[in-house]
């Protein structure tokens, strides 16, 4: 059986108070060494304020960059929107002043063509010699 | 006795305080923590407040106790100040579980039994994750700095019958932990 199957096996059996007591005597005399390395090593401590600073640093630097990324994204969004909108709005004033041109062509055809079914009524049986006349006389003006 | 001289006196009896006591308000600083800088950070801070102090300490406990009082304020107070969780995970310097298990004097043991040792302290100190800030103090003050409860009690300012609660919560946790979640 491998240590860690033996380990696995054990973990199933309640823990008697002598096993902890002695868990916890290992637990204190960890504690115990590790606090006196920690002490007894001078530089451990300095070498590890240096790279503590150069984490804050790191950190800093993150954050930094990350405040200017967003705050960057944010007036390029800002900027992009509002050429967008402008060009929406150039856009759109184009599309009215064409419709509106359209709409004045129209009127004007509606108009000639009510002019022209005016003009263009039946003439009475009486009058028809003479707008006869009145035809050749235009369609000669017309082929002079 | 000039007031030069109680002055000499008393700067002296604070120098062996601090000689006397610092590795133990280390130790306890430090397995709280789990970060060397930060113990070392708060130990001092802990002096410097204590020689601020020290014309004010009356003597009603003994001087640890009042120095582990002062310790544990501190400790709960940096904790307290650093809400900004971002900012607490990228400063810190806390060891994982498995660094702060490998300091094991492997005295007479086999290296079988070292392993398993270490095993066991891991899993001890994986409990104490799960332990809130009172029943770590209390279950450290116990079991590393075998503390009595009534200096526990004073050192924590909670009554011995709490102290008592918080530390049979504890170790229901860490026999838990030991015995695979039972």
């Amino acid at each position: 059986m491998s240590l860690n199957e033996k380990n696995m096996a054990e973990r199933h059996e309640p823990v008697s108070d002598a096993a902890l007591e002695e868990v916890l005597g290992n637990f204190r005399q960890s504690v115990h060494a590790w606090s006196d390395a920690a002490c007894i090593a001078p530089g451990t401590t300095a070498w590890r304020s240096a790279r503590h600073g150069w984490r804050l640093v790191a950190a800093w630097a993150l954050g930094c960059v990350l405040a200017v990324g967003t705050l960057g994204t944010g007036v390029y969004e800002h900027h992009h929107q509002r050429v967008l909108a402008q060009m929406r709005a150039a856009q759109q004033a184009r599309q009215q002043q064409l419709a509106a041109q359209q709409r004045a062509r129209q009127a004007d055809e509606e108009l000639l063509a009510t002019v022209d079914s005016d003009i263009s009524r039946t003439v009475p049986a009486a009058m028809e010699p003479l707008a006869q006349l009145m035809d050749e006389g235009e369609s000669q003006q017309a082929g002079n | 006795m000039t007031a030069e001289t109680a002055e000499d006196l008393a700067a002296q009896e604070f120098a062996r305080i601090v000689e006397s006591h610092r590795p133990q308000i280390f130790r306890f600083l430090l397995a709280s923590t789990r970060d060397i800088d930060l113990a070392e950070t708060l130990t001092q801070e802990c002096f410097l407040k204590a020689h601020r102090n020290w014309k004010h300490f009356r003597g009603d406990s003994t001087a640890m106790t009042w120095l582990m009082r002062i310790a544990i304020n501190l400790q709960k107070d940096h904790w307290r100040n650093r809400r900004l969780q971002f900012w607490r995970q990228t400063r810190t310097n806390a060891v994982d579980l498995d660094e702060a298990s490998e300091w094991l004097p492997s005295g007479e043991r086999t290296a079988e039994q070292q392993i398993l040792a270490r095993e066991q302290v891991a899993q001890v100190w994986k409990a104490m994750d799960g332990l809130s800030d009172r029943q770590r103090t209390v279950f450290l003050l116990r079991y590393v700095e075998e503390q009595e409860l009534s200096d526990i009690a004073a050192a924590t300012g909670l009554s011995e019958g709490t102290v008592k609660a918080h530390l049979s919560r504890a170790l229901s946790k860490v026999r838990a932990e030991l015995g695979g979640g039972r």
